[in-house]
């Protein structure tokens, strides 16, 4: 079994599963029955002044039948007395001494930050998280995101916090930002030890359409929260990619974004991430997700004939390029198994209507290969003959085929295509 | 009319349960999502009334009820009964591509039942009909009997302004609806209930009017601008053996008509019951009765079950509820028996062997007379008095004469009739708008 435990700048964590600062890391009893479970870090529930929370908090996307792909929500930090908290982090730190607690933090003032991270310091947490990526009510009184959207007050107060922490410290970036590039170096600049990204994204997630309200719904009125699950991942790998291979970001990433199995764990960790960190996936099914993550990820490295999961950190990054250093010369096109094809001709609307219409059918209105165009322009003077002629396979004559030759090898069939492996993308 | 008047309350039909009931919500909402949402989907191909299933699925999932049932009516107006009645399997559901998938289609009946039965709950609740009746014209079309086919073509008909009258002989409207199906699948109170709100789209309903002998369809040509022939089958085939007139000895559908419709019809404990046919009326009054607690139920087959006409579907389930197919077997004579009721003398097609069954009710199911030309004895049938049409208007041999359901395709399904009733119903509208 492959070796799954990391060294973040000096964190040290028996596997790159951390919980995300937020519901699931509210209390010690919570991190302690994760840590039962298998989770290897968790990041506390941001510290700071206790506030109140609104009710309710939370509202979420559904698509095609399942719950959560996208969850929003408006609570802010903490609302538990800070005294409740620090005891709380000696007792998990006393009693699981080999997991790593990180402790998420948000105050004001320079004078709030140093004794915070003293009192911080004393409980023997492992490292602290700096919460400048909050979008939602903590940065209307200028905390949260509002710092992580100015990369000059993020630098300064990163680097009060290196300058009182003996522990390490990881910035928590905000992706409603222009180019992540420019808080996260500045975060290293100020002497941040590690990223922590991406925090929730700004959003609206719906509205009650029968009394006219944003959700979540507090009384009769709504505010903008923050989005988070499964669909804000490929957000989250772009911007943990663009930070690892810049060359001026020298300090390892722990990757936040949608993660619910060790697939997009994995993911994470080939564009650079050495931790990933989850929450929402949790906030759905529990910490009993992490048994799959660490049981796949352990099986999928040691398929990779990688000894530990260390060898993965970065393995994609060389491959993410600019859009102007890819290949034009290349070319694929699409292929379409008759034998796997059940014949629902999504890839044929869906080529006609959304891609360049080069897939044709042998029924129905398109009777492209008896001469009659089936293409709204009616430009093209020939259309690619079928291989097959079935007139009377009910089942084949369903199967669409492709037009090699106007092919442009987008993939848009092989994505709407029901059935795995039945629409192939071959080099030319 | 008022069905409390017309359905007596205590019939044997209220004992099945509703095989397959209305969905819930969260039900419809999974099974719906399960569509691919094909393009030109051979599901749609695969309903005789071209209902299109994708869309009215894709709706459901959206949450546009309302504009779901708005799909089906719009191709099937007996949308909520068909959703009942159809054999699914081995039409729409049967072509789903999801076959080819995991075998496991996506449950279009019943989804079909949740987007019209709650569009049209919906409707009713905020008052907003999900059809408006076209400004009635001066022009009417006679319609006899008022089964499936009839029902489909009035409907459409008053849609488009054209008054529909509906002959009708029985008692009750609604056909082989009403007094024919299968009690676990539709009931006759719900079949009634669709009944009335087309009815209420301005049918005008008379029942009581044995076309023929008074009036004659002479007589409503004179008073109408058109004629549809929507009269289904005639009585239950008899196989003209001795004894097949003995009390106990059954015409199929005359049975089933009892179970549905009449009042305290019961059936008698430990009875052994044997069924005489291989089609679907065979295999339906088979299952009614040994649901209903017959001792045994034996169907007779003069071949064997893979030549069944009837749906292996329906045979499988039958047989789970104990009912047993003998096959190679004809019924030779009936005779009387003082201690058992009834004695059937069959033979053996293939052996020649002789034996003799016990039975206390035998039901024959080989089919029913076709009844079309005694009504107008010019039109011009097949060998089998199916009457032959126009394939793209519905028009019988006789001009302004049209036909749909049962009396023309010899006895199909339900959504059959109601697809030849709106073919005709279009045909007629066509004219009419022309000669306008």
């Amino acid at each position: 079994m492959a070796n799954l435990k990391i060294n973040f700048n000096g964190i040290e964590s028996p596997n790159p599963f951390w919980l995300a600062s937020g519901p699931p890391t509210n209390c010690g009893e919570q991190i302690m029955r994760a840590f039962d479970a298998g989770w290897g870090g968790a990041v506390w529930k941001t510290l700071g002044d206790p506030i109140v929370n609104v009710s309710s908090r939370l509202a979420a996307i559904d698509y095609a039948g399942k719950r959560m792909s996208g969850l929003n929500n408006i609570e802010l930090i903490t609302d538990r007395p800070l005294l409740t908290n620090l005891k709380e982090i000696a007792a998990v730190k006393k009693k699981y001494p080999d997991h790593a607690v990180v402790v998420s933090i948000m105050v004001e003032s320079r004078e709030e930050w140093k004794e915070i991270i003293r009192r911080t310091e004393d409980t023997g947490a492992d490292g602290i998280e700096l919460n400048f990526g909050c979008p939602h009510g903590m940065c209307e009184r200028g905390m949260g995101s509002s710092v992580g959207q100015e990369p000059a007050l993020l630098r300064e107060i990163t680097s009060w916090t290196s300058e009182f922490s003996s522990l390490p410290v990881l910035v928590k970036l905000t992706p409603n930002i222009t180019d992540i590039l420019d808080p996260g170096v500045a975060a290293v600049q100020g002497g941040a030890q590690g990223l922590s990204l991406i925090n929730t994204i700004k959003s609206i997630i719906g509205v009650d359409l029968d009394r006219f309200v944003p959700l979540p719904t507090v009384r009769d009125k709504s505010t903008n929260g923050g989005y988070c699950g499964p669909a804000v991942k490929p957000i989250a790998l772009h911007m943990v990619a663009a930070l690892a291979r810049d060359p001026r970001v020298t300090v390892p990433i722990s990757g936040i974004g949608g993660i619910e199995n060790w697939r997009d764990a994995a993911e994470f960790l080939t564009l650079g991430a050495t931790s990933v960190q989850v929450c929402t996936a949790v906030m759905h099914y529990g910490y009993r997700i992490v048994e799959d993550m660490i049981e796949g990820l352990s099986n999928y490295l040691d398929e990779a004939g990688l000894p530990s999961v260390t060898r993965l950190i970065g393995k994609a990054v060389p491959n993410f390029m600019d859009w102007g250093s890819l290949d034009l010369s290349f070319k694929t096109v699409s292929k379409i198994d008759t034998d796997k094809c059940i014949g629902c001709q999504l890839c044929y609307i869906a080529c006609l209507d959304g891609a360049h219409q080069c897939i044709h059918t042998r029924t129905g209105d398109c009777r492209a290969y008896h001469g009659k165009s089936d293409h709204g322009a009616g430009l093209r003077d020939h259309i690619a003959e079928p291989l097959h002629h079935p007139e009377n396979d009910p089942l084949l004559r369903q199967v669409p085929y492709v037009d090699e030759d106007e092919c442009v090898g987008c993939n848009l069939c092989q994505l709407v295509c029901p059935v795995p492996g039945c629409i192939e993308m071959v080099e030319r | 009319m008022n069905k409390q008047n017309t359905l007596p309350a205590s019939r044997l039909e209220n004992r099945f349960a509703d095989g397959k009931p209305l969905y819930s919500d969260t039900e419809a909402r999974i099974e719906a999502n399960r569509c691919l949402f094909c393009y030109d989907a051979p599901c749609i191909k695969a309903c005789p009334a071209a209902v299109n299933i994708p869309v009215f699925i894709h709706k459901i999932v959206s949450g546009n009820i309302r504009g779901a049932a708005l799909t089906v009516f719009e191709t099937n107006l007996l949308g909520v009964s068909t959703a009942r009645v159809c054999p699914v399997e081995v039409s729409c559901a049967g072509a789903c591509v999801l076959n080819e998938q995991n075998g496991q289609p996506v449950n279009i009946g019943r989804l079909q039942r949740y987007a019209t039965e709650k569009g049209l709950a919906e409707a009713e609740a905020k008052q907003i009909p999900l059809f408006t009746p076209a400004k009635a014209l001066n022009q009417s079309v006679a319609l006899i009997g008022a089964g499936p086919a009839s029902l489909s073509c009035a409907a459409t008909l008053a849609l488009g302004g054209v008054k529909p009258v509906i002959y009708e002989k029985r008692a009750l409207p609604g056909g082989l609806n009403v007094s024919g199906i299968a009690p676990y699948k539709l009931d006759s109170v719900s079949a009634m209930d669709e009944i009335e709100r087309l009815l209420a789209l301005g049918i005008h309903l008379k029942t009581g009017y044995d076309v023929g002998v008074a009036p004659t369809v002479g007589d409503l040509q004179k008073d109408h601008e058109a004629i549809f022939l929507g009269v289904g089958l005639g009585r239950d085939k008899f196989p003209g053996i001795e004894g097949e007139s003995l009390e106990g000895v059954w015409g199929a559908t005359d049975l089933i008509r009892k179970i549905k419709n009449e009042e305290s019809f019961t059936l008698p404990d430990s009875m052994k019951v044997l069924v005489i046919g291989g089609g679907n009326t065979a295999i339906d009054i088979a299952r009614e009765l040994a649901m209903l607690g017959a001792e045994t139920v034996d169907i007779l087959y003069r071949r064997t079950e893979k030549e069944m006409p009837g749906y292996h579907h329906e045979l499988r389930k039958a047989k789970q509820y104990g009912v047993r197919l003998r096959e190679n077997l004809l019924p030779k004579a009936i005779r009387k028996n003082e201690n058992t009721g009834l004695l059937l003398e069959v033979e053996n097609k293939l052996t020649k062997q002789k034996d003799i069954l016990k039975a206390n009710w035998i039901v024959m199911a080989i089919g029913q007379e076709n009844q079309a030309r005694r009504l107008l004895p010019a039109l011009d049938t097949d060998k089998n008095g199916n009457v032959k049409l126009d394939p793209d208007t519905g028009e019988t041999s006789i001009p302004g004469v049209y036909a749909g359901g049962d009396c023309v395709n010899g006895g199909k399904e339900v959504v059959n009739a109601v697809a030849d009733g709106r073919k005709a119903a279009f045909s007629i509208l066509k004219k009419l708008s022309a000669s306008h």
